[in-house]
């Protein structure tokens, strides 16, 4: 390779080796500064980054907004516990589900599982998809928002495949900080890679201008269509990892709040990037994170006559207003929607035309 | 016939409130082209001024007309800080700028009143049965049924008959073309952000009324009636709002009765389905005549 064509290469990978290279170091902070409650938190970090990315592959190079991926998200996590566990395993987690299916007898190992939960969820999620595609704008925020709603009844009353509203216990612990690591990087890959192909270059296109688009021959909703898939799969692969990590959880769990907390992470760090996705999303769970123990400190205090006797939702009400502050000083999010550093136009093209 | 009776006017109570509900989001929408999350909300906050007043011994109509001054300072404040700065960027960012108004205003009630449902003074009179002939009838359903025609049929003389209400029909059909004739746009979206907060509180009062509670989640269910309400009738189409929203709760009551249990706990889904449907074969609604000009 000459040294110009390593420089040009170089310069067009940058954001993704930089993003690699930051998940690389959260993951190793725990080793240098210790405990075990750090590691949960760097760990779910890892997890969000594959979830935010997941959204992002679809809703950030397409620019129509998805209310319902918590949905695949869910469907992933109950479709990779069907897979991963032993029938003995089984009896107790999911003891609503008849002996005689087939799924029951079903035992892969963990990975396996992820890749078939993830494979079967791309599937629903491909028709679904195939459906939704043709809807513009809030219609199809709305229609995906539906899509959710649909998905949460389900989970909630199907008590053979979820155990209803009640609590799935005993998933084996499978996701470990390394895994997450591995999860994340490689997806983070995966969306960097499709974002600057010339697949996703055209669905892009899409997102600036759809007459446009259209109109030099992109097939719109079938590029759109080719983002939704693996967005959905990747969505179902952090519920996979999440559902063996947290190891308990309930169809409570995959409703509005997590679907508003994807979206405010992938809104604040920037939907248009995997930058912004990869740092928004780590932003967000860290810092949550600290709002957090600071909600459990203040519930545990009783001397202090001036603070309440409990914080819940304040969490939530801070995430929220830094969504909303994000959205009003900076509509494309912190990253303004660019990688960083920002990725050249491949030679001999024209550099892109922004004219909002 | 007692029971038919009994169907009819629990239908006509529900679908009184549903029409409301779906008119004060479609309002909303009709200017804006936004969908707003956070209406539920203005019924949250309704409840919560109501809670908050019940200890200072106030008759209950003055702290319910200030729980609805609430709702409807709300609904401008959330147009004033929020919407309006994103108002220009897209269809999409106002969307989430709503949802996370939604969120920040449920989590507020959680924080700062509690996460548990909270008793609300309610009169006396929303708890008495009477009797029509043999017919044992709800006072509240009676109050509602009442109060909601008469509100449906001010809106209607409202926006037809004063300036306001046929300047925000203009914007409703062309925003553009309105503020050329020197309307301004502030003023507009502000009106139907104060109209749809007026409505919400009101229906609060009977919406919480029901339960006689009030809890940061207690918006969910309204505002997911309206928008299927909304989406069944036609966004753009007031009238077909409120009739798609007296045909929900002939669906809901009927379905309660005929369904068995199984099929009742899947009836949320398959009514999402349904909008999901309309949404993508019938954008503008299934009351909304097919040839209503150029699309």
């Amino acid at each position: 390779m000459s040294g110009s064509a390593l420089r040009a290469f170089l310069r067009r990978y940058m954001p993704l080796f930089l993003c690699i290279g930051l998940l690389v170091v959260t993951a190793l902070l725990p080793q240098w500064f210790g405990g075990r409650v750090f590691e949960r938190v760097v760990t779910l970090a890892l997890i969000s980054v594959v979830l935010t990315v997941g959204l992002h592959w679809f809703s950030g190079n397409s620019g129509l907004m998805s209310f319902g991926h918590v949905a695949f998200m869910a469907m992933g996590a109950y479709a990779t516990i069907w897979f991963s566990l032993s029938p003995a395993q089984k009896a107790v987690t999911l003891p609503d589900m008849p002996k005689d299916w087939l799924l029951y007898q079903i035992h892969l190992p963990f990975v396996g599982a992820l890749l078939a939960a993830a494979a079967l969820v791309a599937v629903v999620g491909a028709a679904i998809g195939g459906a939704l595609i043709r809807l513009r704008g809030a219609a199809f925020t709305i229609a995906t928002f539906a899509v959710l709603l649909v998905t949460h009844t389900v989970a909630l009353h199907a008590r053979q495949l979820t155990r209803g509203a009640r609590t799935v216990i005993g998933v084996p612990p499978y996701t470990t900080l390394w895994v997450a690591l591995a999860a994340a990087v490689v997806v983070v890959i995966g969306a960097y890679l499709y974002k600057e192909s010339g697949l996703g270059l055209q669905v892009r296109a899409t997102r600036e201008d759809e007459t446009a688009a259209a109109a030099i021959g992109i097939n719109v909703n079938w590029v759109r269509w080719t983002a939704w898939v693996p967005s959905v799969a990747v969505t179902a692969l952090a519920g996979g990892l999440w559902a063996h990590f947290i190891t308990t959880f309930s169809p409570l769990a995959f409703f509005l709040e997590r679907a508003f907390l994807v979206i405010a992470m992938l809104v604040i760090g920037g939907a248009e990037s995997v930058t912004g996705a990869v740092v928004g999303a780590l932003g967000v769970a860290m810092v949550s994170e600290v709002v957090r123990s600071i909600e459990n400190w203040i519930a545990m205090q009783s001397t202090i006559a001036w603070l309440p006797d409990q914080a819940v939702g304040l969490t939530e009400a801070a995430v929220a207003l830094a969504m909303i502050l994000v959205l009003i000083a900076r509509p494309r999010g912190v990253t303004g929607g660019s990688e960083w550093p920002a990725v050249p136009p491949p030679a001999g093209q024209a550099p892109p035309h922004h004219g909002r | 016939m007692n029971d038919l009776a009994q169907y009819v006017m629990s239908s006509l109570a529900l679908g009184g409130l549903y029409a409301l509900m779906a008119l004060g989001l479609a309002i909303v929408y009709g200017i804006l082209n936004l969908i707003n999350f956070a209406y539920g909300e203005l019924i949250m906050v309704t409840g919560y001024t109501l809670f908050l007043l019940g200890g200072l011994g106030l008759p209950w109509l003055l702290s319910a007309a200030l729980a609805v001054l609430s709702a409807v300072i709300t609904a401008l404040l959330m147009e004033r800080v929020a919407f309006r700065p994103v108002r220009n960027t897209s269809q999409t960012t106002m969307l989430i700028t709503s949802f996370a108004i939604s969120m920040l205003l449920q989590n507020g009630a959680r924080l700062l009143i509690s996460p548990r449902a909270q008793a609300v003074p309610m009169p006396g009179l929303f708890t008495q049965n009477v009797f029509i002939g043999d017919l044992r009838v709800k006072m509240i359903d009676l109050i509602t049924i009442a109060v909601s025609l008469l509100l449906l049929a001010l809106m209607n003389v409202f926006l037809r008959r004063t300036l306001l209400g046929v300047t925000l029909r203009a914007a409703a059909q062309d925003f553009t073309m309105t503020r050329l004739v020197g309307i301004r746009a502030d003023a507009v979206i502000a009106a139907a952000f104060g109209i749809s907060g007026l409505i919400a509180g009101i229906v609060a009062l009977f919406w919480i009324g029901k339960s006689s509670l009030v809890e940061p989640t207690v918006g969910l269910q309204p505002v997911l009636i309206a928008f299927i309400a909304s989406v069944v009738g036609g966004l753009d189409n007031l009238k077909g709002v409120v009739a798609g929203a007296y045909l929900l709760s002939f669906m809901t009551v009927g379905l309660q009765t005929v369904l068995p249990q199984v099929l009742l706990d899947y009836r949320q889904a398959v009514m999402f389905i349904i909008v999901i449907m309309i949404l993508i074969w019938r954008p503008r609604g299934l009351l909304t005549p097919r040839a209503g000009g150029a699309l």
